[in-house]
């Protein structure tokens, strides 16, 4: 039960209950879908990209609370970041969900509230989940015209 | 906490020794994340008795050799074996005949044969395919690959909000350019049993054979072929408690005998020159290549269990089970069935309330209760209802009405967490 609350810690659920940036982005300039086969999840993100900064940030879809949180917490992530700098933060949450769990290790660190998701490596079947939102992400912003697919 | 009504007595059943039972089964007996496995994903897959398991080692062990091929005494051995689980297969299925029965991979490949070689003879531009809205994908997507081929049309028999298929409509999807109707006798994602003898029935009025996608009805009722009268009957060997990567194709030998082969290769031919091949007998001329012969004798050694339960048996208690859990599950709030047909197979598929299924398997895994939450192959199904996924309880005859207790259990452990 405490890996459970591990996953679904309470700001996760919050995020699932009142997903934030959770409309359509009538100005965006970039979008993507993102899909998960496997389960289902379904995400198209919205962005909106000015000068290299991503200016706001919106979704919508259907999924589980992981994804529907991770896709809620990403956008107000990346609002008011660089490109580069959205791509970084891919690169590091990326890491954090996918490395193998070490005692003391610290592929959180710095990432402020997106560190509750380190909780989902415990998980091998959600990782997907947690990180669909994220490569939908990378896709807007490269411009891929082919939904983005977990398998 | 949930509400445990029966459960202490079991259901009134039948004599059904299910602790005796389940000691024929080793996989069931081992603990997921400290718990006791609870396994309900039978519709996906069946865990196998021990006889079967020892039937693939004792292939390996003493008589492994290639078959139709060896004049040693081991390739004897093999031969004998595999042509005997095939006629294990016929009596099972109580087909005419041996050369009616092919060996395969799974349903899956069962119904690609038949697409492939079923429709390169007989459709053609402007023909009509009958499918029904409550399909496995392997029973939709070889038939829409062969309408995009020959320019055929798919036809779709809608279904009602329970889960029934609405016939009506069938009857009036039938028509002259109808070559074919393709239906499940079982729907694996909402249990409908569909009514497939009035389905074969209306179809022969018209002269349109019948394939009965059967994986879902094998490992739950008999199966009478030549009853049915259908002209198809497919089923999957690891869904029937046998190993994976076998399965069967039943075919009217009038239809085998007229079908071209599906693959070229060995074992598949009488004589070969570059000029021209002649092909081999039924039902040779569907099985190129050396055939998975251990799965084939897996497969005949769990129908040979199941009929000493006795299929009647195991349908009567698995139909218990069924109501018990609809009982226990429609007591938790927020829970809807989805699938609610007049007659169902023991498939409990739902939704709760504000909960993604998927959040709802994780929780139930961590409980030791292994279910699937997810399109269950069958997406058009999933949008008929107005769901991305559910939850899908699936029973076997080696479930419990104690683990139905444990899942309810769960489920309501699952609207704590997540609070629906």
């Amino acid at each position: 039960m405490s890996e459970l609350r591990e996953l679904y810690q309470q700001v996760i659920l919050d995020h699932n209950r009142k997903p934030r940036n959770f409309r359509v982005l009538e100005d965006a300039n970039r979008t993507a879908d993102g899909y998960n086969p496997l389960c289902g999840d379904q995400i198209k993100l919205y962005l909106a990209v000015e000068d290299g900064v991503i200016k706001d940030a919106a979704f919508q879809g259907k999924g589980c609370a992981i994804s529907k949180a991770s896709a809620s917490m990403m956008t107000a992530g990346v609002i008011g970041k660089r490109v580069d700098e959205a791509e970084a933060l891919f690169q590091r949450v990326h890491a954090m969900l996918t490395a193998a769990p070490s005692p003391g290790d610290t592929a959180g660190e710095g990432l402020g509230k997106l560190a509750v998701f380190s909780g989902v490596r415990e998980f091998p079947s959600r990782v997907k989940c947690a990180v669909l939102p994220w490569h939908t992400l990378r896709a807007a912003l490269s411009g891929a015209a082919e939904p983005v697919s977990t398998e | 906490m949930s509400t445990i009504t029966r459960s202490a007595q079991g259901p009134a059943a039948t004599g059904w020794d299910v602790a005796r039972i389940r000691q024929d089964f080793p996989a069931l007996h081992q603990e997921i994340h400290g718990k006791p496995l609870v396994y309900l994903d039978n519709a996906a897959t069946t865990q196998k008795p021990q006889v079967v398991i020892d039937a693939l080692s004792a292939y390996y062990t003493r008589d492994n050799a290639n078959v139709h091929r060896g004049v040693h005494l081991l390739s004897e051995r093999a031969t004998d074996a595999y042509e005997s689980a095939r006629r294990r297969i016929q009596r099972h299925l109580n087909a005419a005949s041996h050369r009616e029965i092919v060996f395969v991979r799974q349903a899956t490949e069962a119904i690609n044969l038949v697409a492939a070689s079923f429709g390169r003879m007989a459709v053609g531009a402007g023909d009509e395919i009958v499918i029904s809205a409550i399909e496995h994908h392997a029973n939709i997507v070889p038939w829409q690959m062969l309408c995009e081929e020959k320019g055929a049309r798919l036809k779709v028999v809608p279904v009602d909000d329970r889960g029934d298929l609405i016939m009506d409509e069938y009857a009036g999807l039938l028509g002259p350019r109808t070559r074919l109707v393709a239906i499940t006798q079982v729907s694996n994602a909402l249990g409908t049993i569909t009514p497939i003898e009035e389905i074969i029935r209306l179809a022969h009025r018209e002269n349109i054979p019948v394939l009965v996608d059967g994986a879902q009805a094998a490992p739950h009722q008999a199966v009478d072929v030549r009853a049915l009268d259908c002209d198809f009957f497919v089923f999957s060997g690891h869904k029937t408690y046998g190993p994976t990567g076998i399965g069967v194709l039943y075919g009217k030998e009038t239809w085998l005998e007229r079908m071209p082969p599906y693959q070229g290769g060995g074992d598949m031919i009488k004589m070969v020159t570059f000029e021209k091949t002649i092909y081999n007998d039924l039902p040779y001329k569907f099985e190129a290549g050396t055939p998975h012969i251990a799965g084939a004798i897996g497969l005949a050694t769990a129908l040979d269990y199941l009929d000493g339960l006795g299929l009647d048996r195991i349908a009567a208690w698995e139909h218990e089970l069924l109501e018990y859990g609809t009982e226990l599950l429609q007591a938790v709030p927020g829970v809807r069935l989805i699938g609610t047909a007049r007659r169902k197979a023991a498939v409990l598929s739902f939704v709760l309330d504000g909960i993604h299924p998927h959040d709802v398997g994780t929780i139930l895994d961590h409980e030791g209760v292994a279910v699937r939450a997810g399109h269950h192959c069958a997406m058009p199904v999933m949008d008929r209802f107005g769901v991305p996924a559910t939850v899908r309880a699936s029973l076997g005859l080696y479930n419990t009405p104690a683990e139905l207790d444990t899942l309810a259990t769960a489920v309501h452990t699952a609207r704590e967490i997540i609070g629906g």
